[in-house]
């Protein structure tokens, strides 16, 4: 009994106050997703697929396909892989280099790269406007990709940091010992042991990349639109909600697919880490 | 492990700090420049400070800012790491459950945390009015969104600081004569407070922080610093608000400063 008491006075708040306003307005979502637009954001009967088979570009009034949103959607994912790939690209050697530093200096390579992590995100997106603007830049889908690359690279270091300081070093040096060249003894001794940091920190930079609508929002224009802008767009101007809904659903799956199959592959442990 | 790095590696690192750093710089170096329209260097001056100070829509928002996050950081700290404690001990079989709930809010993309919260409280709103009550989206609606994504936060964070103990320190407690109450928040409690605080301190900056939920469920007429600074940098840069934001990348600086020389004699127990 007093476990059952304790239960509800440790979790019960917590888990009745995530499904109150986490679980339902999901349901929700979902529920309006497959109502009908009746009115600017509103929804009603009947209910009907319409919204989905349009998120999968088919036109149910026009009755045909079209490529718009699904261009949208693919712009989205390769515009978040991208980011990812340079956010690992900058991040990987800089996370070697501040690891291999001495305490004190290493200390202060973080605290320079947490600054500007805690920099609210809408600052520094905007610091690009200024400087891009006298370029002709803003808005474009490459002014775009350097925003998000700005954006998350530190969501890439600091994952990728915390694996490569527990590099044990001995295997390199046994490997060079047994006369690999630097490349191979690099390869087979040092880079398997930070895939968990690299793994990690792609997934924290494609997540909110994919996700993001402040950054092409700001930087990109309508041309470099991603699905978050869809989204939004829906929420605002287009007042769609049910089409909205579904968008966002889609984005949802996708995002918890990946983490679903990240898990399996590195086990319950690896999710519990990424929060 | 320290050691020599190659000249190449230090080159890189340089410039990917130059490449973080540079925008903040400019944006610094913007706002005591003496231009309406900001691309060219027209002379030092600090009047956009004085204009941003006179704005009684930036104190505004300043206040709505610092109200959300105070009060949701309070009650998310309360309600976080009173889940974190009970995941620590009280719940093997639920685990994975309730591991999964908690991370929903930090892997969902905001975006779609935003416009579900918004969708909601409408559906909520509806249902509200047949029975004749009514609100409007403002204080209230943000502040449960923020709390909703802070409470993940803080419960891990709690649960986290608690891993390395098992239930016998309890039991310990228990058998020296406490009572439950007392072994709670004479052991466990004290145990987990580094954990506590710094899962209010995450909360508070990711409140402080937040623009897309709070955008999406704050209505028309409660807008906090983020979600002013958007509206405003929509309609076209001004350069009071280049001011705004570096003010806030200096709060930025002093908060990390001060919270890394508070976290740190304690990193080694």
């Amino acid at each position: 009994m007093l476990t059952v008491r304790r239960f509800f006075a440790t979790l019960g708040p917590g888990v009745l106050w995530l499904t109150a306003f986490l679980v339902l307005p999901a349901a929700v979502m979902l529920t309006y997703s497959v109502l009908t637009r009746t009115d600017l954001a509103q929804v009603g009967a009947p209910w009907t697929l319409e919204s989905w088979q349009r998120v999968f570009g088919y036109d149910a009034l026009f009755q045909e396909w079209t490529g718009d949103n699904l261009r949208v959607l693919w712009r989205s994912v390769w515009v978040a892989a991208l980011t990812s790939g340079l956010c690992a690209l900058l991040g990987y050697p800089l996370a070697f280099f501040i690891a291999r530093q001495d305490e004190r200096r290493r200390n202060l390579l973080l605290l320079l790269l947490i600054i500007p992590f805690w920099t609210n995100f809408l600052i520094r997106v905007y610091a690009w406007i200024l400087i891009l603007r006298p370029f002709d830049l803003v808005p474009s889908l490459s002014a775009t990709m350097l925003g998000m690359v700005y954006a998350f690279v530190p969501f890439f270091v600091l994952p990728a940091y915390a694996s490569v300081e527990k590099i044990d070093w001995r295997l390199h040096e046994a490997a060079q010992d047994l006369g690999a060249p630097p490349a191979r003894a690099f390869l087979s001794a040092v880079f398997p042991q930070t895939l968990p940091g690299l793994v990690a920190g792609v997934l924290l930079t494609f997540i909110p990349a994919l996700g993001t609508f402040v950054v092409s929002d700001l930087l990109g224009g309508a041309r470099a639109a991603l699905v978050g802008n869809l989204i939004q767009n829906q929420f605002g101007q287009a007042g769609d909600w049910p089409y909205g809904s579904a968008l966002s659903f889609l984005l949802m799956g996708v995002v918890l697919l990946g983490l679903w199959a990240y898990a399996r592959a590195a086990g319950h442990k690896g999710l519990e880490e990424l929060g | 492990m320290t050691g020599r790095t190659h000249p190449l590696l230090g080159a890189w690192a340089a410039l990917v700090y130059l490449f973080l750093y540079l925008p903040i710089v400019v944006l610094i170096v913007f706002s005591f420049n003496d231009s309406r329209f900001g691309a060219t260097w027209a002379g030092f001056t600090t009047r956009w400070y004085a204009v941003l100070f006179a704005r009684a829509d930036v104190r505004e928002a300043l206040t709505h800012t610092l109200n959300v996050a105070v009060v949701s950081t309070l009650i998310s700290t309360v309600l976080g790491t009173l889940v974190g404690l009970g995941l620590w001990r009280y719940t093997i079989h639920l685990r994975a459950a309730l591991t999964g709930l908690l991370v929903l809010p930090i892997v969902i993309p905001d975006v779609v945390m935003g416009v579900s919260l918004l969708m909601f409280y409408a559906f909520v709103r509806a249902g509200l009015e047949r029975a004749g009550w009514t609100f409007d989206n403002g204080f209230w609606t943000v502040l449960l969104a923020h709390v909703t994504f802070q409470i993940s936060y803080v419960a891990l964070t709690v649960r986290s600081r608690l891993a390395g103990y098992g239930p016998e320190l309890e039991e310990a407690a228990r058998d020296l004569g406490a009572s439950g109450w007392q072994s709670f928040s004479k052991v466990i409690l004290p145990l987990a407070m580094p954990g506590v605080l710094a899962g209010a301190l995450l909360a508070f900056t990711l409140s402080l922080d937040d623009f897309v939920v709070t955008y999406f469920t704050s209505g028309s007429g409660f807008r906090t610093l983020p979600v002013l600074i958007y509206t405003n940098v929509k309609r076209g840069v001004t350069p009071d608000i280049n001011a705004l934001s570096a003010l806030l990348v200096l709060v930025t600086v002093v908060a990390v400063i001060a919270a890394n020389a508070l976290l740190r004699p304690r990193r080694a127990p």
